[in-house]
């Protein structure tokens, strides 16, 4: 009998299967009740916002879109070892490396660096082992996401899309890019 | 007076096996194998005459014989030290052993640069594996890392004198296989470094079996440097006829494209043997052979499972897995939604890496025509 009794959670429910009472049979009772409820609503605080002109603020702890960063003089951190690639489940991150040459030195931090740096967002399951896994700090997730786009050719992201804004140049845009999350580092 | 026995019963962390008399502890355990055997840097079975350097196969001897049973008050040199009849050894059995070890790990890794995303070497580098299983996480040593200057030592050897953990396993080579070693070590203590001391050129027909005696990234094949890292490449064995070496050899393939030629390592990590011959290659099937036409496939390298190299790659010997898709949908091929080539910039088909003499430069990659003067520097 123990069987029959146990139950997955604690807010199951026996079926009451007695037959309707007159009060029940009315049926009007039931359906005007409903409807206070369905009013009530109307002048509760509403959950959804309107998006994009309003947006909501993201846990400190949200994975978005991946970032490739800079050093402070600007050269990229970079050195193409592969780490997050072999670490991402969703083997969405592709590279190809190359060595620094003479007269680079202001471009890339060590002798070898990513020519090529792609992350397939179609594929990104934003797990975030490619931040963990990367022990240069070259690789982090925002917290923003990939916006929409119309084809899927626009979601391979290539170097262009994910370096970060020259903290020489545009040092505005390097401290938004680099967010809360590479802050606490 | 008695013979002595020809076989000597030793027992290493409590395993008991008999070897013949004059064989050391070290390749006592490697008889045994597993977890007993000591890690070994600097001593390769095949060079005659290498080991008791590095220290990092030390063992304990609990007892020394049985006509003298008394341990040996300190630690010793496993391939340096020969079994004796009735010996104990406490290996992985040991604290005195695992805390030497780690220390002598500490020592080794004083002034080793720890830069392996940059190294070639990194995913088959014996000192990260020894420092991965007995290496501390941070670094009790204050002082600035040893540096040196760059030297060039010919067109395919690439060398990193910093990551050098002074072995001598490369001025082996050079002694026993090549007829002229032209390198060796320099200074002393400190300072000691491996050089070729008026850089001249190693171009002898046997020298790149330097890069695979060495441990580390210290030799590395320029050839192959910063082409890919080796976790990506695809290893399968492979022979041709080689009138100079017995050209059995291992490939490290991107697609069908050789990326890199080493000799066959075995379990030891050492050139594996062939009719009791170690297998070194020559120069011509390392570094002038990166075409698949060239050699004679014998099937995929066996990787041991827990390796980083044995990482994304799928087995199914050297019979192509069948495609089912076009079986299912009643002859049709599938629709691609998007093909990756026609976006993708990594991995084009005209980008032949495996024909470029040195690393690839940002110029392999963005020049219209990507083999001409793909050096960047000319």
């Amino acid at each position: 009998m123990r069987s029959r009794d146990m139950q997955l959670t604690q807010r199951a429910k026996q079926v009451d299967r007695r037959p309707m009472t007159a009060w029940e049979k009315l049926y009007l009772p039931s359906i005007l009740k409903g409807m206070f409820i369905t009013l009530g609503h109307f002048f509760k605080k509403k959950a959804t916002i309107k998006y994009p002109e309003e947006k909501r603020t993201f846990s400190k702890v949200f994975r978005g879109l991946q970032i490739l960063n800079r050093d402070e003089e600007g050269r990229e951190r970079c050195t193409a070892c592969g780490l997050c690639a072999v670490a991402c489940p969703a083997e969405a991150i592709t590279m190809e490396a190359a060595e620094r040459q003479p007269g680079e030195e202001h471009l890339y931090k060590e002798e070898k660096y990513a020519a090529k740096y792609e992350i397939n967002m179609l594929r990104c399951i934003f797990c975030g082992y490619c931040e963990e896994a990367c022990p240069k700090d070259a690789i982090y997730l925002s917290q923003t996401f990939a916006p929409a786009n119309y084809g899927r050719k626009g979601f391979i992201y290539k170097k262009d899309d994910l370096l970060i804004p020259n903290p020489k140049e545009d040092p505005d845009g390097y401290q938004k890019a680099l967010g809360e999350r590479a802050v606490k580092k | 007076m008695a013979e002595a026995p020809k076989l000597f019963k030793v027992t290493i962390d409590n395993i008991t096996i008999e070897v013949p008399a004059g064989t050391t502890i070290l390749n006592a355990a490697r008889q045994i194998g597993g977890d007993v055997t000591p890690p070994a840097m600097c001593y390769y079975s095949k060079l005659q005459g290498s080991g008791g350097k590095c220290r990092t196969c030390l063992v304990e001897v609990a007892a020394g014989s049985t006509a003298d049973p008394r341990p040996m008050p300190k630690l010793v040199a496993s391939c340096r030290t020969n079994v004796m009849d009735g010996m104990v050894v406490k290996n992985i059995t040991s604290e005195r052993v695992t805390d030497a070890r780690n220390g002598v790990v500490e020592f080794l890794l004083l002034n080793h640069p720890l830069d392996c995303p940059i190294c070639d070497q990194a995913g088959e580098c014996h000192l990260q594996d020894l420092s991965y299983e007995h290496g501390k996480e941070g670094t009790r040593y204050e002082f600035a890392k040893r540096t040196f200057e760059k030297e060039d030592i010919g067109p395919y050897i690439q060398l990193h004198m910093t990551r050098c953990i002074l072995c001598y396993r490369c001025t082996y080579v050079a002694d026993q296989l090549t007829n002229n070693r032209v390198h060796g070590i320099l200074d002393r203590g400190d300072h000691a470094e491996i050089s070729t001391y008026i850089s001249t050129a190693i171009d002898n027909d046997f020298s790149g079996n330097m890069i695979d005696v060495c441990p580390v990234g210290a030799l590395t094949d320029k050839t192959f440097r910063f082409k890919n890292r080796v976790w990506f490449t695809k290893p399968v064995d492979a022979h041709r006829d080689c009138p100079t070496c017995c050209g059995k050899v291992t490939l490290w393939n991107r697609g069908d494209e050789v990326l890199r030629v080493t000799a066959r390592k075995d379990q030891w990590g050492e050139v594996q043997s062939y009719d009791g011959k170690p297998g070194w290659i020559c120069n011509t099937c390392r570094f002038d052979k990166k075409d698949m036409n060239d050699w004679v496939i014998d099937g995929p390298m066996k990787v041991a499972r827990h390796s980083v190299i044995s990482a994304n790659h799928y087995y199914s010997g050297t019979v192509k897995p069948q495609e089912t898709v076009a079986e299912v949908m009643g002859g049709r091929a599938p629709k691609l939604l998007m093909d990756i080539h026609s976006i993708s910039d990594v991995n084009k088909p005209e980008v032949h890496l495996s024909e470029l003499p040195g690393p690839a430069t940002g110029a392999t990659f963005n020049s219209p025509t990507p083999l001409k003067g793909s050096n960047g520097q000319d």
